[in-house]
């Protein structure tokens, strides 16, 4: 098990057997996304209050829960690099960031989208999007301090740096916040308040959850090879797969 | 250790006060931001009264965030930082002493300062008393969170747009709770339970910042 594990976390190894498992990562991603969309968006009953707008969740929720499962993913990895020096774990942490960030973005576009019709207004200033909002700049501060600095290894190191930094702050920031709102919002906007969802619902939510988590890890490590070619541009094994570099 | 913190405090305490200009410049641009709001939004006192708490604090962490931006600088060009990274003693406490003495020189002027913008904007008296707890406890919680993206962004040629935005979001929570305890004030609420809270984050800041920042150096510098 440990020998697999230093065999994988040297690149050359990684960029092989990472090779062969994308494409079967990629189909798996398809065929999870068309039976949750399928089961989600034609199979399930519409929403006794809401309707059929409440579908819009099963791109949101999975995408708000993938939004804060990378940063955790991200610290780890971080974390990883930092104790243990371990180059593949910055790869992953570096190749992850734009993916969190995307996934953020999406989590605040589709909750925008519901919110119009179900609220009346794009943006309200409710706890939980001010926190995914926050989230949003965390990543996006992450991705600037890495672009900026030159050296990868060192952007990598600095970057670990804040995302460990930005972990210890996430709970304090997503309790300040919720205390903050509960105390100025007098009216509060009902939220989708967890009704024991059906089995009906819940299960395409789970699909899509699933598939999700395969089409971040199909594409992270599409992205990590390319970083790893990148970074390995000079060594022999990868000079013997491309032919020389100029 | 003791004597280290102490002859690195006297060192960059002396030095700020042989640039004394250079210490006017963070009050006068606290001084200014909260000056125009009344010339942006209304001088009408009710309207003042009521945004001021948040007015001064945000033009707090702006002043923060550009005193601090030439924390680590001086020493970075004149290699004095890297000299610092060689002692023997452990960087945690000397970066410690630096923010310390940063703040000596950046936040304890902000914090008689205060007072005064806090009458510009027509604030009731208790008011003003909690906005001077809530700086005294916030204004040292300030730099050493932002002493954090400082070190990361030591060697950067362009770091005062980036501080800006790695900082600004770990800023959130001191915002909240500040204001939130002036405003309560002003209303004749209690408000031990904000200044707790920030007095918490600060105990948290000061025993775990000087560490990320120490690692932040050591990174960045080399």
């Amino acid at each position: 098990m440990w020998k697999f594990l230093h065999k994988l976390a040297s690149p050359r190894y990684f960029y092989a057997i990472s090779g062969k498992f994308i494409p079967w990562l990629g189909w798996l991603t398809a065929v999870t996304l068309l039976i949750g969309l399928y089961f989600g968006l034609v199979k399930a009953p519409p929403d006794y209050q809401q309707g059929d707008s409440y579908r819009i969740m099963f791109i949101h929720v999975p995408a708000a829960w993938m939004s804060m499962f990378i940063y955790v993913m991200m610290a780890l990895w971080s974390g990883i690099n930092l104790i243990w020096n371990i180059k593949l774990a910055d790869v992953m942490t570096v190749s992850s960031a734009t993916l969190g960030a995307s996934f953020t973005l999406l989590a605040l576009v589709t909750g925008s989208l519901w919110g119009k019709p179900m609220w009346g207004a794009w943006w309200v200033w409710d706890a939980r999007l001010t926190s995914e909002l926050i989230l949003l700049f965390l990543y996006l501060g992450y991705i600037a301090l890495v672009s900026a600095i030159e050296d990868r290894r060192t952007a990598a190191r600095a970057g670990g740096v804040l995302i460990l930094v930005g972990v210890v702050n996430i709970p304090i920031i997503h309790y300040s916040v919720e205390w903050w709102n509960t105390l100025h919002q007098g009216p509060t906007v009902t939220k989708l308040d967890k009704p024991s969802i059906h089995l009906s619902m819940l299960i395409p939510l789970l699909i899509m959850a699933v598939s999700f988590n395969l089409y971040y890890l199909t594409v992270v490590l599409m992205r990590a090879r390319i970083e790893v070619l990148d970074r390995e541009r000079r060594s022999a094994w990868v000079r013997e797969l491309f032919g020389r570099p100029e | 250790m003791i004597q280290a913190f102490n002859a690195l405090m006297k060192r960059d305490l002396l030095l700020a006060f042989r640039h004394r200009g250079e210490l006017a410049n963070p009050l006068l641009f606290f001084l200014m931001i909260v000056t125009l709001f009344p010339l942006g939004v209304s001088p009408e006192v009710v309207l003042l009264r009521k945004i001021a708490p948040g007015v001064i604090w945000i033009a707090a962490l702006l002043a923060a965030l550009f005193s601090l931006e030439s924390l680590f600088r001086s020493d970075f060009e004149d290699g004095a930082l890297e000299q610092m990274l060689l002692s023997p003693q452990p960087l945690a406490v000397l970066v410690l002493a630096k923010v310390l003495a940063h703040w000596l020189v950046s936040g304890l002027p902000m914090l008689l300062m205060a007072p005064l913008l806090g009458l510009l904007l027509s604030m009731p008296d208790p008011a003003i008393a909690a906005l001077e707890l809530t700086l005294a406890i916030g204004t040292p919680l300030l730099s050493l969170i932002g002493a954090i993206g400082v070190a990361l962004t030591v060697g950067l040629r362009r770091g005062g747009v980036l501080l800006t935005l790695l900082i600004m979001p770990l800023y959130i929570p001191v915002l909240i709770f500040a204001t939130n305890a002036v405003t309560a004030a002003a209303a004749g609420m209690p408000i031990a339970g904000q200044i707790y809270f920030l007095a918490s984050l600060l105990v948290l800041a000061l025993t775990l910042a000087p560490l990320a920042i120490a690692a932040a150096l050591r990174i960045s510098v080399s």
